[in-house]
């Protein structure tokens, strides 16, 4: 890869929810100053709330196929029941003249592998496309923010977070920027590693407690397993002083490079309450503290990381 | 009677009223199962800390392609709706971190090339933490799809009056595989922008299922209407306040089970509980085991020395609704 070609993805994460991930976010957004942004938390999208975002695009996202049966061609034989492996068919639908019960999908869990519509020997069963929700183009203060909504209770949230990655990429790309400053979901399930995949680095925000420890270590293993490098961010660590030693020392040891601490600033709920990033509207030590990390980072982005995982310090 | 405790954002304290309520339960002689649903970053155990006694891997059915007999005629990647099989010139490749387990590919084979082989995908740990059953699923890392670990889960909870269901945070498939089914459900959220918008994207999911559900809000600050206000529109009733305390936080931080260690939680819980017997269904809730539970919240409210800590007036905690204050920072400098 070419130097001139080369668009650094910095993911923030954190195992557990409700660690400070977009409000950390939202915040290197004002300080990078000139990143895309892409919100990859698709089912509680919340970065829009905290950046004034100005819709300039909206698409429809289809998010795949979901089995239907249709009642009245249904002989009630069984065979798709008794060959979907998602517990997606019930035999509680409404019957009709020739029968008192017909099979009844529940799109809830279907996944849409089609094994049913394939096998019914009536032809009654259909594979319709589901609107799987909306993707947006904005514009920020900060930068062009892409997000989406995943319809609630739908699934495919993996392929809603590849599609919003790519849309970014192509923003930066026309747009010349060479920074994109990604908000992730929470946990290590599929949203997560279709975050994480050719992810240039993760910076992981987490908070000083047993979960915070446990998910954080989770995390971990997966961007390993992926081989992207990781920065550590212990926020609230004045919460409990001896667990953030205790998770920057097992995040050492796990090959994760320790940065900044942020402590705990009731102004970073302030902040969200006006509909702001913290650092914008504050100089408190919080902002203070995602200011610096912030100039720590910041030296790594320029370039892809080398073959071995650089220590995420600035040198001297 | 099944209860699931969820919420659209994550960190809104699902895991502390899930755990705290199975506790309380137990207390008061329910019969008890805790099964934490959240297999991606499962918590349950660092408050319960239980005994475990039976581990059982999760596993999920993939084709294997036996190349030999193999025709390359290209049907199973034809029908793979997950792109997980590819029928190259001179073999057909699985990629099993795609496939979702159909057997689809197996069933149109023509020469019977394929067959299924179990592939592990995460683990189900059953076992006890005191008078709680306990069961926890745990994905594997590097696997993404944790609604098959969910099914395992809930399938290995034992019969009680009361199964707890720690549910995955969000909106998406593995919180509905957890909100399914159940009896009644638990939004806990907290009073936040964050955590309200994700409460209204939580409350669409549990309609879509047409299930009965209440609200607890955690961090609640004294004087916040917003949440009382989305509840009022929703029509949904707020079952519980936590209040915002630095010594919840603090408990919580230790891994304490914030009901037994902080003063005033153990009557928020034992309100919880009086509340959820009148929003239940009835029928799931069998009108003995309602009076046995009021019964021993009534004497346990009457002999607050029963246990630590004795608090004052149940329906008011003063001492926790104070303002939180700012903390001093225990190191002036940040770990080098």
């Amino acid at each position: 890869m070419s130097d001139a070609a080369f668009i650094c993805e910095l993911v923030v994460m954190s195992g557990k929810g409700g660690t400070g991930k977009t409000s950390v976010t939202a915040s290197l957004a004002v300080l990078a100053g000139s990143a895309v942004l892409a919100d990859c938390d698709v089912d509680a999208s919340n970065l829009p709330l905290v950046l004034d975002p100005r819709e300039q695009r909206r698409e429809t996202f289809t998010g795949g196929v979901r089995a239907r049966i249709r009642r009245e061609d249904c002989t009630a034989c069984g065979q798709c029941k008794a060959l979907c492996r998602f517990d997606a068919i019930f035999f509680d639908g409404p019957g009709h003249g020739r029968l008192p019960h017909t099979y009844r999908v529940d799109s809830a869990a279907c996944e849409g592998c089609g094994v049913c519509h394939d096998v019914c020997p009536e032809h009654a069963i259909d594979l319709e496309p589901t609107e799987g929700g909306e993707w947006f183009v904005s514009e920020t203060r900060f930068g062009p923010l892409l997000h989406a909504r995943l319809r609630p209770g739908h699934g495919n949230s993996g392929r809603l977070v590849t599609l919003v990655r790519d849309q970014a990429r192509q923003v930066a790309e026309a747009a010349g920027r060479r920074l994109i400053l990604v908000d992730g979901p929470p946990g290590i399930g599929c949203p997560v590693i279709a975050s994480l995949t050719g992810a240039t680095r993760v910076l992981a925000v987490t908070e000083p407690t047993p979960s915070g420890e446990h998910d954080l270590e989770r995390l971990l293993a997966l961007a390993r397993h992926f081989s992207i490098p990781a920065w550590v961010c212990v926020n609230k660590h004045d919460l409990n002083a001896d667990m953030t030693l205790q998770i920057e020392r097992r995040a050492a040891a796990l090959g994760a490079t320790v940065t900044e601490r942020i402590p705990y600033d009731p102004a970073v709920t302030a902040a969200q309450r006006r509909g702001r990033p913290v650092v914008d509207v504050d100089h408190g030590p919080a902002a203070a503290a995602i200011r610096k990390l912030w100039e720590r980072v910041r030296p790594f982005l320029a370039d892809p990381p080398g073959p071995q995982l650089d220590t995420g310090r600035p040198a001297g | 009677m099944n209860l699931v405790i969820a919420s659209g954002k994550g960190g809104t304290g699902k895991t502390t009223v899930a755990t705290s309520l199975a506790v309380t339960l137990a207390r008061h002689g329910q019969t008890v199962a805790y099964v934490d649903c959240d297999v991606e970053t499962p918590n349950g155990h660092l408050f319960l800390k239980p005994m475990v006694t039976r581990e059982r891997p999760v596993e999920k059915l993939v084709p294997r392609v036996n190349q030999e007999t193999c025709l390359l005629c290209g049907l199973c990647a034809a029908v793979c709706r997950f792109n997980a099989i590819a029928c190259l010139p001179d073999q057909t490749l699985v990629y099993e971190e795609l496939c979702h387990g159909c057997g689809g590919c197996t069933r149109v084979c023509p020469v019977g090339a394929i067959t299924e082989a179990p592939h592990p995908v995460g683990v189900v740990k059953v076992g006890a933490a005191g008078a709680i059953q306990f069961v926890s699923g745990t994905l594997n890392v590097g696997e993404s799809t944790s609604p098959p670990v969910i099914r395992a889960t809930r399938q290995a909870a034992p019969a009680a009056d009361w199964t707890i269901l720690d549910a995955p945070p969000g909106t998406a498939c593995p919180m509905m595989e957890a909100v399914r089914g159940s009896d009644y459900v638990v939004l806990v959220t907290e009073p936040t922008p964050f955590g309200l918008h994700d409460l209204r994207l939580a409350l669409e999911v549990v309609k879509t299922f047409d299930l009965p559900c209440g609200v607890v809000v955690n961090r609640a600050q004294p004087g916040a209407t917003e949440a009382r206000d989305l509840c009022r529109q929703a029509r949904v009733r707020i079952l519980a306040e936590i209040p915002d305390a630095v010594a919840i936080a603090k408990e919580y931080s230790r891994g304490q089970l914030v009901v037994e260690t902080v003063p005033g939680l153990r009557e928020i819980f034992d309100q919880l509980c009086l509340r959820l017997l009148e929003e239940v269904p009835k029928e799931k809730c069998p009108h003995e085991m309602r009076q046995r539970l009021e019964a021993a919240i009534r004497a346990s409210s009457q002999s607050p020395a029963t246990g630590p800590p004795a608090a004052g007036d149940p329906f008011s905690t003063p001492r926790l609704a104070a303002p939180r204050q700012r903390e001093e920072p225990t190191r002036a400098a940040s770990a080098s």
